[in-house]
Formats: C-alpha cells, structure tokens, sequence
C-alpha cells in the first residue's frame, strides 16, 4: 500500500513540476515580447499603474539573466506564495484574488461531484436490466453527457431564472446584501448556489448513471453471478455484489472525470458569474491580466492533484488488492 | 473494419481490464466473411443507424450549408433581435446578423476541431500505447509515466493558459492544441489493448519470423483492434468538441469566423438571456448536444455490432 501510495505521490509531484514549467515557459516561449504586449494590451490608465507594472514584469521576467537563474527565481517567488499582482483588480496581488474565490468553486463542485457520482450510480445500478426504465435511461443519459455544460446552465438561468423568476441568475449573493453570517444572508447564498449547482449535477449525473448501468450488466454476466443465481440466491443479492464489484472502476472513472468536472465549473460559473475561479478566469482573460490566468492555473492544478490523492487513498481502503500489493486496477 | 478471423475460441484473451470492451469473433451462422457479418449486425442495429442518421445530415448541413449561404456569416443582414422567420429561419442576432447562417458555418468548424482535434488524439494515443503497449520495459515506463502526467493534467485550464497567450487564434492550433492535451485515456486503452495481443501465438510467429517490429505493430496488432480504435477516434472526436466549444465560450475562441462555441459566447455577452432571445442560444447548444450525443449513441451501437455478447437477442 505504501508502494502503491509513494508511486502515485511521485507521478503528482512530476505533474506539479511539468505545471509550473509550462507556466512558465509559456510567456517566454510565445511569439512577441510578452511585457511590451501584456502592459499595452492591459490598457491600464493609471500611470503609476503602468509603472508599476512594468517593473515588476521585468523583476519577474528578469529577461537579462541567464534562462536557468530565470526559472530558479520563479520556483522561489512561487514557493512564497507571490503569483504576482492582479491586473484587473491593480494592486490586489493575484493569491489574495483566488483565495477569496476558491472557496465559492468548492461549494459548488464538492456537492456536485459527490452528490451526481453517489446519485449516478445508485440510479444506473437501479435501472440497469429494468426494460422500461433502462430504455428511457440510456437516451436521456447519452444526452446528458453529450451537453456542454455552459448550454445547460444557460438553459436552466433562462427557464427558471429568466422566465419564472424564480432563481436569481447572477452573482455569488444579492449586492445590496453585506456578507454577513445572518440567516438572510446564508439563505441568499443558498439562493444563488443552486442553479449553477444543479446544472452542473445534471450533466455530471448523466454520466455516471450510464457507467454504472453498463459495469452492472458487465457483472451480472460473471461467473460468481451466475454460480450465485445456480445456488438460488435472491436477485438483490446478486445485484448488491455486483453493485460492490461495478464500484471499483467508477472510482477510478471519478479521477479520470476531474479535468472535465473542473472544467464544466469553470464554464457554469461564467454563465452565472459566480464569483469562483471559473469568473477570475474570465475576468483574466477579459483584461488581459496573465498573473491572474496563470495563478488560477496553478491552483486549478494543485486542486485536481489533490483531489486525485483523496481518491487513491479511498481507492486503497476499498479494494483489498492494492492494499496487499497486488496492484488492482487503479 | 475488420473483425478478428484468426483467434482461439472463448474469450480467453479478452478478459483485459473491465471497461475494455475487446471485440470478439462472431460464432453466429450468418452470412460469411467478416466484412459481411459485421455489415449484416450494423444495419440491423437501430442505435448506430439512429446515431449515424442525425451525425449525417448535421455533417451535410455543415458541408452543403455554407455553400449556400455563402458570404461571412457575421454580416449585418438584416433587423436587430429578430425573431425565427421564414426569412431569417433561426432569427437575428443582437446585432441583425443571421443565426442560422452563423449556425451552419459554426456546425463545420465544430466538426474541423473535432475531426483534426480527434484525429491528432488518436494518433498520438496510437503511437504511445503501441509502443509501451509492445516493446514494455523501461519504454513502457516512461511513456507510462509521461501518459499519467497529462492525464491528470486538467485539460481544459493547460488550453485556457496557451490560449490567452496566443494572440492570434486559428480553428487549427485551437483543434492542435485540443489535440496535444486530450490523448492520454486513449493511449492507456490501446496500451492495455496491445499487452494482451502480444501475448497471442499469431504475434509470436511473426516476431519468430523476423519481421520488424512496426509491421508486427500494423500488420498483426492493429487490425485486430482495428474496431476498437475507430470507436477510441469516435469518443476523441466528441469529446475535442466540447473541450473546444468550453474554450470558445469563455472567449478563447478563434478571432475569425464562427463556431457553435463562440455563439454561445456572444449570446451570453450580449444578455441574450435577459433579452429573451432564447433563438440565439438555444439552435448552437442543441447542435453540440446532437453532433457529441449522435457519436455517444453510434459507439455504443458499434461496441454492439463488434461485440457478439453485448448484442441484443
């Protein structure tokens, strides 16, 4: 187990290593000269603004030292926590920004994630080889993973925002609210929360439903289910060690879905403005502010490191085979 | 297309990591020759003939669309904010351009990235799982190594950085780019694919045979999977797309021309929603949705005409 850990630690610490190189070789590697464009595209009027922008690129680039000292200066000033100073939000530095917006894209994929997989697999293990209910499944389901996810949230913000007014469509909580810890206020997050919530639980639900539907089938034509159905054995039986079995590859299919989970948050976030990174990332782009992109990056990247470890670790406790070193199917 | 015609009986050899659906030999007593037995179980199976119906004519509107309307689809062209007409089929825009010209034109760059995008994918997935797959060792390692990095990657937010940077924004780099970053999964599948026919007789006796080890590769081990790889490009291809509309939303998309991706975007910017023009923003989503869930469908139909026991009785 300790292997199987240590293994997985080192592919993470190299994806980490590759993420911050490409960080930062991006700007440097790009056609043109990056702080020329970067202070004319930002359009910032300020002076001291422009100033100031200028020469911390340049502190930071530091274009006249050698390529290696460069990149060793980089690693040190990432390992502070100094991601730079945010454009769009002069001179809030750039950690400041995200971490006041991590926490909303947490609340919103957390539930999400977890909620759609529990939900996606009990219902696709419900329905599988249950003629009715496995024929509307599986189109509705196929549908589902094929939405993008911007559509969907678009859709629900216009029917039960727009139309019926019943859900506010924009923002993390109403501005004339201070963020306060009163129960209006909680209950006005909570308003707010939900449709880019269910959007995203929708499409991501889709997807687990038809998997688990499928690895149930899978199982129900192994041997120990028929040998089990031989002996007599009651069909819930049966079904609750498929279940068990068809469970293993769904958590592995959960560490695969993370990039495309993140992403369908990014983008749902943009259709509601919800104040996450997925909001940061479009103010980024929208001002040119490439700290601000790149620091958001890097967090979006430890986020999903992170997330794959959790799930490694869970992977360990439920299948005995990694544990004794056996090496399951991770 | 063709299905294995030399493999010990049972599935034997197939019992690989679950999730990996092998294609296996048909033992049926329908008609002979693999092509035709594959032929005769495709056009009785209504979900790849279904899939295969709504992908087409979305194809041909995006191939034949453009010709006939032909001119840049984001001309001026008429009255603001119109509603579906018979003049104008999907409506106007906000700014009077013409959604189902916009339309048909964004429907084939959705297809170019998905196709070019796809296309790089399968390759490159191709390339490393063959030859980690094959060769094994301290190859296998590091290319196993290099697939895990990517994998774990988040595509989406790698794109988003190389985007923003790029000034100037084709459908090509974008499917490029889509392309370079989306290849992993496959690359895991073939290798597991390529490790179990490696251990088969008929690849031996071409290794003791001398023939090189790229023949073996294309002569005995693709065509072996040959399906399972063009439903490998399938799933590619679906999934450049939404990776690619997911970047054209947030506003990374190309800086000429059109795409399903980059009307969402404009129709979102422009308050499309509070405006009630749900014309804007409903046709380019519901293209999305028909083009990747027509190829959901179509593989799923496949896996059913290739694999004798997934077939419905």
């Amino acid at each position: 187990m300790r292997r199987y850990l240590l293994r997985k630690l080192l592919v993470y610490g190299l994806t980490f290593f590759v993420a911050v190189t490409v960080n930062w070789m991006i700007p440097r590697f790009m056609p043109g000269d990056p702080v020329s464009s970067m202070i004319a595209r930002a359009s910032v009027a300020q002076p001291e603004a422009v100033e100031a922008m200028r020469a911390h690129y340049n502190s930071l680039f530091g274009f006249d030292r050698p390529v290696f000292e460069q990149y060793v200066n980089f690693w040190i000033a990432l390992l502070r926590g100094d991601l730079g100073i945010s454009i769009w939000l002069f001179p809030t530095p750039v950690w400041d920004v995200i971490v006041r917006a991590v926490p909303y894209t947490i609340a919103l994929l957390l539930p999400a994630i977890l909620l759609s997989w529990i939900a996606g697999n009990w219902f696709g293990a419900f329905a599988a080889r249950r003629r009715w209910l496995d024929n509307t499944m599986l189109p509705v389901g196929y549908i589902l993973t094929a939405t993008p996810y911007m559509w969907l949230a678009i859709l629900m913000a216009w029917g039960l925002g727009v139309v019926a007014g019943i859900f506010p469509v924009a923002g993390g909580y109403s501005f004339e609210l201070q963020p306060s810890w009163s129960w209006e206020f909680i209950g006005d997050l909570a308003l707010h929360w939900f449709l880019p919530f269910a959007s995203l639980f929708i499409v991501a639900f889709g997807g687990w439903a038809i998997g688990m539907r499928n690895m149930i089938i899978y199982e129900l034509e192994a041997d120990y289910a028929n040998y089990l159905a031989a002996l007599g054995a009651p069909a819930r039986l049966i079904r609750r060690y498929a279940f068990r079995n068809a469970m293993l590859p769904q958590i592995t299919g959960l560490a695969l879905q993370l990039g495309t989970l993140v992403a369908g948050a990014l983008v749902t976030e943009v259709v509601f403005s919800y104040p996450g990174l997925g909001h940061l990332i479009l103010k980024a782009i929208q001002n040119q502010d490439f700290f601000l992109l790149q620091g958001t990056f890097l967090f979006i990247v430890i986020g999903v490191l992170i997330a794959n470890f959790l799930i490694d670790i869970v992977y360990t406790v439920v299948d005995p085979r990694t544990r004794m070193g056996l090496g399951g199917a991770a | 297309m063709t299905t294995p015609d030399t493999e010990p009986s049972g599935a034997a050899g197939t019992a690989a990591a679950p999730g990996a659906v092998a294609p296996a030999p048909a033992a049926a007593a329908v008609p002979r020759g693999a092509l035709a037995e594959t032929l005769y179980f495709a056009v009785r199976n209504g979900k790849l003939l279904g899939g295969l119906a709504v992908f087409t004519l979305l194809l041909v509107a995006a191939l034949a669309g453009p010709l006939l309307l032909s001119g840049d689809p984001n001309a001026y062209v008429g009255l603001a904010a119109q509603a579906p007409s018979a003049e104008h089929w999907f409506g106007t825009t906000h700014f009077g351009q013409d959604v189902f010209a916009q339309f048909v034109h964004g429907l084939r760059s959705t297809f170019y990235v998905g196709a070019v995008g796809g296309g790089i994918a399968a390759v490159i997935g191709m390339v490393v799982g063959f030859t980690a797959g094959y060769r094994g060792g301290l190859v296998d390692e590091i290319l196993n190594a290099l697939t895990n990095v990517v994998l774990v990657l988040p595509a989406l937010a790698v794109l988003l950085v190389i985007n923003a940077y790029l000034g100037v924004r084709s459908l090509t780099v974008q499917a490029l780019f889509i392309g370079l970053t989306s290849w992993p999964w496959a690359a895991r599948a073939i290798r597991a694919q390529t490790l179990s026919l490696r251990a088969r007789d008929f690849t031996d006796l071409a290794r003791l045979s001398g023939v090189s080890t790229w023949k073996i590769i294309v002569r005995e081990i693709a065509p072996n999977m040959s399906s399972y790889l063009f439903m490998t490009f399938i799933l590619l291809f679906g999934g450049a797309i939404l990776i690619g509309a997911s970047l054209d939303f947030i506003g990374l998309g190309p800086t000429q021309g059109i795409s399903l991706g980059l009307m969402l975007n404009n129709a979102a910017q422009w308050n499309a929603l509070h405006l009630g023009m749900w014309w804007w923003f409903v046709p380019p989503g519901a293209g999305i949705t028909a083009i990747v869930g027509s190829l959901y469908v179509m593989n799923v139909g496949l896996d059913e005409v290739f694999n004798p026991k997934l077939r419905e009785t």
